[in-house]
Order: structure tokens, then sequence, then C-alpha cells
């Protein structure tokens, strides 16, 4: 179908052209804050000339809460409920990228198990979050069905998420050095049976959507991004990724005992839609893998960091039987976990990007300055520029593409 | 004409609008149901009337099957506030509904949905049997634009506004291949010597051994697309696609007028799907090398047929709402593209080919 004269890529050419033979206008269209495709509360105003978008101008700032002041007004544990709410389709990987960073601040291991949980619940939450991405994306261009298949695992998967923190997406179940309680009983047989019975249900979507006709043809070379353009935008994750740069922070940086898991990480070669769409479908499968080696060599011991006296609080029983652990759990629970003064960057490969938290420390348990670094905020600000040429339909396929949460974005 | 006959074409009239429109109620709980069937859901089972729905066991099934949601959707539509905002063109926007859903109820009078043997005589069940018919149809349905239009022009804002150029636009892009397409069906059906025209009833008899779809695969596959697109369903939902253009033409509309809007949507599937049966699903004719003459005569058989033409129309609309929760959205100017460059060619290739296979056949 060679149909150049159909086709409405060349704006800026046929603008011209339009410009000499009559009088025309270009209009203003608010799409959003609150409309079906922009996923929350993010605003474009676009310029379009007929159906083709000549100008993107994103608006933030719908969902600001002013987390990061927040955190200097509150201890570090007390921050982790604020880091639900970043991203809030992974609020167990911010949980655990949270922690890590102020472990770090803190220079604190914490014991093999502990870690194995939280690359656990790290990945299951990339999977819940990709599910979501992907079945809101496939909505966007049209196929309703997906984005059940994919909610109704992703309801699985937070039915495990309650029995392990007691809440399904307010989890909150990091603390600094360790996690709130350790795994319940046959809670690692379940996870392995939904994994089992999850991987046929990956396929199905694959099947529906990959290959689909109008899928590609709506999601193939539309907002293509080059690798160039990826780096210097600042954008990370699975969109970096699309874009054929193998930047994954669990490979190149690991961190929480990654790199004792063999997983591969997919990279793109065009940086369009499509190729966006086929790194997280390949994601869900390799963190699919990732779980099932968790949980085949999870070892046995302490799911806290048991050395780390003025960081996390001893347990119930030595708390009712000796002075010092009394003392010590009231100081924990009033003033915060003690950390020295610094500075501290932390990076996670969490679902949508690198989550990063950078903390300034005085001393005490409350963060003189704490800054976030939402991969969301960083991958729209490629909106501008990938928009721009775009018909009104891509834009939308574009947004589910970049798969974003103004949770984050916004803080 | 006497003033009895008069009556009595009246009431024939108001039965098979009202039998549309019910239908077009039940078409909406087909969909939210067999939806719901396809994305592994309940669907409706709550709704209940007081008295029916306490009948021990009947009552039960129908409230599980949701047969009385329709009944408190259309209540719902009808109690609602109905808002006309400030900036709108009145006049249009209230013409915009009527006008969607007025090709529709007009189309079916020359829809024949069934046959009667009386004395040996095959007659149709039809309300108007004209010379003309699927002209008739084209000419009248083609008329449909005009409420997405209207409604996107009269309701002064951007979504709609978008919603309705391009839904004019598919349309008049799809008349084309949609009328193409089924001319090898009346050139079949008019064999040399034979005066049936553009009648819908003599093609329906013309299947008694082979069915159209068996004979002309392709142009009832181009002519099936064509309905898709006529009737904005997706994968051709232009004019709402409601993940881009919120709600589409209608999106300025509430109450009753979008009731109008959505139980048109409906009435056009069913009253495509009644076309595409009689055109190549040999209408009431029970199997494919099985004709209808064999059902006895008289009422019953009466019945038998336009049953046979129901259930066949029925299996049309699943197929209606199979497609739609099944396949993605194309873009608008993929739209166009294949509707002048992919479907107008092979429509007219359709043509040719069955015109040749025809002047050797009959030469």
């Amino acid at each position: 179908m060679a149909t150049k004269e159909l086709s409405m890529g060349d704006v800026v050419s046929r603008s011209a052209e339009y410009e000499q033979e009559m009088d025309t206008e270009k209009m203003t269209l608010n799409m959003g804050p609150s409309h079906p495709s922009t996923h929350g509360v993010l605003r474009l105003v676009l310029e379009l000339d007929g159906e083709v978008v000549t100008k993107c101008d994103p608006e933030l700032g719908y969902l600001h809460r002013g987390d990061e002041k927040i955190a200097e007004n509150m201890t570090y544990n007390q921050f982790v409920p604020y880091t639900d709410r970043l991203d809030y389709l992974s609020p167990l990987a911010n949980n655990v990228a949270f922690a890590l960073a102020v472990e770090k601040l803190a220079g604190l291991e914490v014991p093999a198990r502990c870690q194995a949980i939280r690359v656990l619940i790290c990945e299951m939450a990339r999977i819940s979050a990709h599910l979501l991405g992907l079945g809101a994306y496939a909505m966007d261009t049209g196929a309703l069905t997906v984005f059940m298949y994919t909610f109704t695992e992703r309801e699985k998967l937070y039915t495990l998420f309650e029995k392990l923190t007691g809440a399904r997406l307010t989890t909150s179940f990091t603390r600094v050095g360790g996690v709130a309680r350790d795994l319940p009983e046959a809670w690692l047989e379940e996870v392995l049976h939904f994994i089992a019975q999850f991987l046929p249900v990956v396929d199905e979507v694959d099947a529906l959507l990959t290959r689909n006709r109008i899928f590609v043809d709506r999601t193939k070379d539309v907002g293509v991004i080059s690798g160039e353009d990826a780096i210097s935008y600042g954008l990370t994750g699975p969109n970096l990724r699309a874009s054929g740069v193998p930047l994954d922070l669990r490979k190149d940086r690991p961190y929480s005992g990654y790199e004792q898991y063999d997983f591969d990480v997919p990279i793109g070669t065009v940086g369009d839609c499509y190729d966006r769409y086929l790194i997280r479908m390949e994601e869900i499968r390799q963190s699919a893998r990732i779980i099932q080696q968790v949980v085949e060599t999870i070892p046995e011991g302490l799911y806290y960091a048991e050395d780390a006296k003025k960081i996390f609080p001893p347990s119930k029983e030595k708390v009712m039987s000796s002075m010092e652990e009394l003392i010590q759990s009231f100081m924990i629970t009033t003033q915060g976990p003690q950390m020295p003064a610094g500075e501290v960057y932390f990076e996670a490969e969490n679902p949508k990007g690198a989550l990063g938290f950078f903390i300034h420390s005085k001393g005490g348990g409350v963060p003189y300055r704490l800054k976030i670094r939402g991969p969301s905020f960083c991958n729209l600000s490629i909106l501008p520029k990938v928009c721009v040429g775009a018909m009104l339909s891509d834009v939308v396929a574009i947004l589910g593409s970049l798969d974003f949460v103004m949770g984050e974005c916004d803080r | 004409m006497e003033t009895v006959d008069i009556i009595w074409i009246i009431t024939k009239a108001v039965i098979v609008a009202v039998a549309l429109l019910s239908f077009s109620n039940l078409a909406v709980l087909a969909e939210r149901k067999v939806s719901s069937w396809i994305q592994g859901r309940v669907g409706p089972n709550r709704t209940s009337i007081p008295l029916i729905g306490s009948i021990p066991v009947i009552g039960t099934a129908m409230t599980r099957l949701g047969l009385f949601q329709p009944v408190a959707d259309g209540l719902k539509l009808l109690l609602k506030e109905d808002p006309v905002p400030d900036h709108v063109n009145k006049f249009y926007f209230f013409l915009a509904p009527v006008a969607a859903m007025m090709p529709a109820v007009t189309t079916i009078a020359v829809l024949p949905f069934g046959q009667i043997i009386s004395d040996g005589v095959v007659v149709p069940i039809v309300l108007a049997d004209l010379d003309i018919g699927i002209l008739f149809i084209f000419a009248v349905s083609s008329l449909g634009v005009y409420g997405m239009i209207l409604a996107g022009w009269a309701s002064n804002s951007k979504y709609p506004f978008l919603g309705g150029i391009r839904s004019s636009a598919q349309m008049i892009s799809y008349e084309l291949s949609m009328g193409l397409s089924i001319l090898p069906i009346f050139m079949w059906a008019n064999a040399p010597g034979a005066d049936s025209g553009l009648n819908l009833f003599s093609v329906v008899q013309h299947q008694q051994g082979v069915w159209g779809v068996i004979f002309m695969p392709g142009s009832a596959l181009l002519f099936l697309v064509s309905i898709f697109a006529e009737t904005n369903r997706l994968p051709f939902d232009m004019a709402e696609s409601e993940s881009e253009l919120v709600a589409g033409f209608n999106t300025e509309y509430g109450s009753f007028k979008f009731g109008l809007f959505f139980a048109a949507e409906y009435a056009h599937i069913i009253v495509g799907s009644g076309v595409f049966t009689a055109l190549f699903l040999g209408g009431w004719h029970p199997l494919p090398f099985l004709s209808a003459d064999l059902l006895p005569d008289g009422l019953l058989g009466a019945a038998f047929s336009i049953g046979i033409f129901l259930f066949k129309v029925c299996c049309m609309v699943f197929f209606f709402i199979w497609i739609r929760w099944t396949l993605p959205r194309f873009r608008y100017d993929q739209i166009m593209k294949l509707g002048w460059t992919m479907m107008l060619p092979l429509a007219i290739v359709n043509l040719v080919v069955y015109a040749i296979i025809f002047a050797f056949i009959d030469g």
C-alpha cells in the first residue's frame, strides 16, 4: 500500500501548501486532566492541524502533594506509606527502593532472606504494574478485552499482596533495615502456583495483540524515540530499553542480591510504541523467571538486620523482657531510626524506570532534605517532541506505551 | 383505499417499528452479557421486577440472565435530567438524535423477514415490497450520517466536532464499496428474462439452493466490513472512539437524547444484519440447499420462516458483538486508506470477475 498522497505525516510542507491556498486555522484541543486515556490527571494542550498534532504542551501538577516537603517532617519509617503513593501501581517496589536508599545512607546490609524477599516483592510488583500498563495500553488502542484479562491476573497478585502485607494497594511493607514481617506460611507455594497459571494468560494476551494486524498498524513506527533522544531526555526503564539502550540497574548496578538471579534484559530496536509493548511483555516473563528462582533458593534466616541497634526495633519478646531493648524500641519509634549525617543518592529499577531517592541527612531520625526522581516525570518529558506530527489517535497510543503514573510524576 | 386497510397498514408498521426497538434494547443486553462472557465477567444479573422476578424458577432465571436490565436502562435514560448546554445550536441539537434513529426504522420497512405460503403462492412478509428494495435501503441508510454530523456540529464543542467529521468522511467512503459489493448478487438474482429488479424478496428466493455467501464469499466479506463501517462499530468506531474523543459525537448529549443515539446504533446493527441475512445468508431458508418451501402452509409456516430469519439475525448480532470485544480500533487515516485503496478496488475487481462469470454462464 504505497499511498504517499494519503499519508498525513509531512505536516510542514502540507501546511505551507494550505496556507497559500486558503486561510486555515489551527485548533487547540485540551486533552485532560480528566480524559479517559490520560491515565490520571495529565493535561495535554494539543495544537491540531486537522487531526495532526503540531504542538503538544503537557501540563503537570494536578496531583502535586508536596511529598518531598512532607518527608522533612517525619521519620524515615513514617515516610514509607508516602512511597506507596508515588507509583501507586507498584507500591512494593517503591517501598523497597526507599528502604534501600536509607540503608545506603546508614551503610547497612540486610540479611540474605530479607534481600530475597525484597527481590521477590519487587518482581511481583513489576508484573502487576506491567499487567495494568499493558491492559490500559491495549484499551487505549481499542482492544477492551485484554484489559480485563490482565486485570484479572493483577487481582490475583493483589490477593497475594494482601496476605503478605495486610493491604492490597497501600502495602507499606518495608522498614529501614528489614521488612515489616516474615512471609506467611505457605505463601511461597501460592506464589509459585500463581506464576504457573499466569504464564498461559500472558501467552493469550500475546496471541490477542502481538500479531494482531490492527494493533501492529496502530503502534508500529508510531512515537519513535531514538536511542540518543531517549538518553538526552532522561528516559529510563522499559521506554529507554525499547529504544535500544541496554540499561537495567538490576544488571548494571545490582542491588539487593539481583546478581544471584539469572534473567535477560529485553532490548528494542526501533523505539516505537510496538517495541515498548514487546519489551513489557518480555519483562513480565523475565520477572516470572526471577520469582521462580527466588522461591527455589530463598535462604532461611532473619527478615531484618539484627545488628542494626538504632535502626530496626527489636522483637516484641525482647522488648517485653529486657530494659535496654524497651528503651531502644521506644527511641526508634519516637525519634526514628538514627542515621549518620551525609548525602546519598540511590536508584532502583522500578517498573516504570529508575526511581531515585536523594537523601540529605544531618543525623537523627528525620531527613534534612529528601528529593525523589520519578521515572514517569522524566519519561513524559519527551512528549512535546514525540507527539509532533502524530495523529490524535497516535497521541493516545504514545501515552499508553509510555506507561506513566501521575502519582510519581507530580509527587 | 378503505379506512380499514389504512388502519391495518398503520398497525403493521407500528408493530414492526416497536419490534425493532425492542430488539435493539435486547441487543444492548446481549452486548452487555456477551462482552462479560468474553471478558470472564458475569454481567447484569441483579435487576428484577417485583412480581415477575419473584416467580420461583423462571423469575430467578430471568433475573440471572439480566432480562429486566433493558427496562431499567431505558427508564434510567428517560428519567434522567436532560441537560442542554448553552453553547449548542438548539434546533440541530434536538434534530440529530432523531436523524440518527430515523434511517433504521425506515429501512426496516422494505426488509422482508419471512414468507407465507397461501394457495401455493409464496408471498413475502414485508411492510412494503418495493421493486427498488436495496436502492431504497441505501438511499435512506446513507442519511444516517446526518445524525452524527449534525450532533457533532450542533454540539459546538471540539471532541464531538472531531467525531462528526470522522464519521461523515468514513461513512461516505464506505458507501461506495458497500454498493459495489452487492451488485453481483443482483446480477445473479436477475437471470436474463427475469424481471425482479432490485427487490430483496426475489434475492432471497433465488438463494433457495446456494446461499449468496457460498457463491460470492468476496462480496459477502466486503459487504460485511462495510456494514461495520456504516454502523460505526469497532474496529471502525471513529465517531465514538471513547479512548480518544471521550464519547465522540454524543459527548454533549445526556438522558433520552443519548438513549436515542444508543438505541439507533443497535437498531442499525439489527437492520444491517437483516440486510446481510437477506442478501447472503439465504434469508429464511433453513439451510443451504434446503428451501423454505418445505415449511407448512399458512401462519405456522410463516412463524417458522420468521423464526429462522430472526435466528440468523441474532447470530449476526452476536458476530458484531464478538468482533467489538476482540479487536483494537483502526486509526482514522488507516480507515480511509483501507476504504479507498483496498475495499474499493477489491469491490470493483469482484464486480468485474462476477460480471465475466455471468456473461459466460448466460452467454
